[in-house]
């Protein structure tokens, strides 16, 4: 398999939220500025590489049938440990995503990366996967959090470049859903004239 | 290799081994990062008093009094120069806010006069109940915001209520639940204050 290629598919062609929609709980509840979309992305890919490469390290040792389990139990170590370091060294952020953090063990990527990739695949092929899914979905996130920042508090990255606040329906909920709407229309004409 | 066969025996097997393994690094890294949280705890509280109250020179996170009220517990931190009480910091709550619990730490001169609020938790709307915090209504001129108006005010003589209510606070614009609620946390960490009533020891 070209690695390349490998290593791309999560950013356009296989974007984990703009084409196969995975992982929006997130995506929708804490992209409210780039810096949260870019720290809950970055969160998610270590777990993501981490679990991609211990599972495609174990696979043959674990039976079929309590595969799910396990995949689960070692998902969740990697990111409780994500948690702990966070807390630990930057607690403002770990305000921020809070509640989500511990959530990224339900989120449907890393399961379905972990199930559908990497338990079929070799070490290095898996790692990249996990890392090129990961960091496409912290390019979602982080542009998806950049675009309700700049129009619902008039700043980027926490850098404020009007006073007051700005269209404030894109910071709450229903700005995620118009936003991530018209991103996914705009990722898929791309994609499609790339085929 | 061929995948190994899921008899009993050997799914009870690797379920063991990978809880195993994965508790045992878990407790690695909560060893490690044990001290690292507990310091960045400390560091939090301690900014968020020092916010509040007048410079002290002692550790005010060590000097800890809780006072259990209705549905959750007051904590009382005392800010000490010398020997003397030159404030006390409140971490006071209320469940009244427009999305639930707001969290505030108030901090209080001796005489019970407010000397500075901040707001250390709360769920409010954003670019409404949210300007309770300094930063968001902050005017650069006068370098006032809306919780300012609390400063100097004392809740033992003053009346800590919205206009509406006929109290003395100019209640946030289209916010006047988040800003009762404010009310509410300041006047809860007063009243907890006349209970425990600290002096100087």
């Amino acid at each position: 398999m070209d690695q390349w290629k490998n290593f791309s598919k999560g950013f356009f062609k296989e974007n984990a939220v703009f084409v196969l929609l995975l992982g929006l709980c997130p995506t929708l509840g804490l992209t409210t500025s780039a810096v949260n979309g870019l720290g809950m992305g970055l969160a998610t890919t270590f777990v993501l590489l981490m679990s991609n490469i211990v599972v495609s390290l174990i696979k043959r040792f674990i039976p079929d049938k309590v595969r799910i389990p396990s995949f689960i139990v070692i998902i969740a170590s990697f990111v409780t440990i994500v948690e702990l370091v966070m807390q630990a060294y930057v607690p403002d952020l770990f305000a921020a995503l809070g509640l989500f953090i511990p959530l990224i063990v339900v989120n449907c990527l890393v399961l379905g990366r972990a199930e559908a990739f990497a338990s079929k695949n070799n070490l290095v092929t898996s790692a990249i996967d996990g890392l090129g899914m990961g960091l496409g979905f912290s390019m979602a996130l982080t542009i998806l959090g950049a675009v309700r920042e700049i129009l619902g508090s008039g700043s980027i990255f926490g850098w404020k470049f009007i006073a007051g606040d700005g269209m404030i329906v894109f910071v709450l909920a229903p700005g995620a859903f118009l936003v991530l709407g018209y991103l996914i229309v705009i990722v898929n004409k791309i994609n499609k004239k790339g085929a | 290799m061929a995948k190994k066969e899921s008899t009993f025996t050997n799914m009870v097997f690797t379920l063991f081994l990978v809880t195993l393994l994965a508790s045992t690094a878990l407790a690695l890294v909560y060893e490690a990062t044990k001290g690292p949280i507990e310091e960045a705890k400390r560091l939090k509280k301690m900014n968020a008093i020092a916010e509040v109250v007048p410079e002290f020179d002692n550790d005010p996170g060590t000097d800890v009094r809780k006072l259990g009220t209705g549905k959750d517990t007051l904590y009382f931190y005392r800010a000490l120069m010398g020997d003397e009480v030159i404030g006390i910091a409140v971490e006071s709550y209320t469940y009244t806010g427009f999305s639930g619990l707001v969290k505030i730490m108030v901090g209080f001169l001796p005489d019970g006069t407010i000397y500075n609020t901040s707001v250390l938790e709360h769920a409010e709307t954003p670019g409404l109940g949210d300007k309770m915090i300094k930063e968001k209504s902050l005017d650069k001129a006068t370098g006032l915001s809306w919780s300012s108006q609390f400063d100097g005010k004392n809740p033992g003589s003053d009346n800590i209520q919205v206009k509406q209510d006929d109290g003395e606070v100019d209640a946030i614009t289209a916010a006047t639940i988040s800003s009762r609620a404010f009310c509410d946390a300041v006047q809860r960490a007063y009243d907890g204050l006349q209970e425990v009533k600290i002096e100087n020891e």
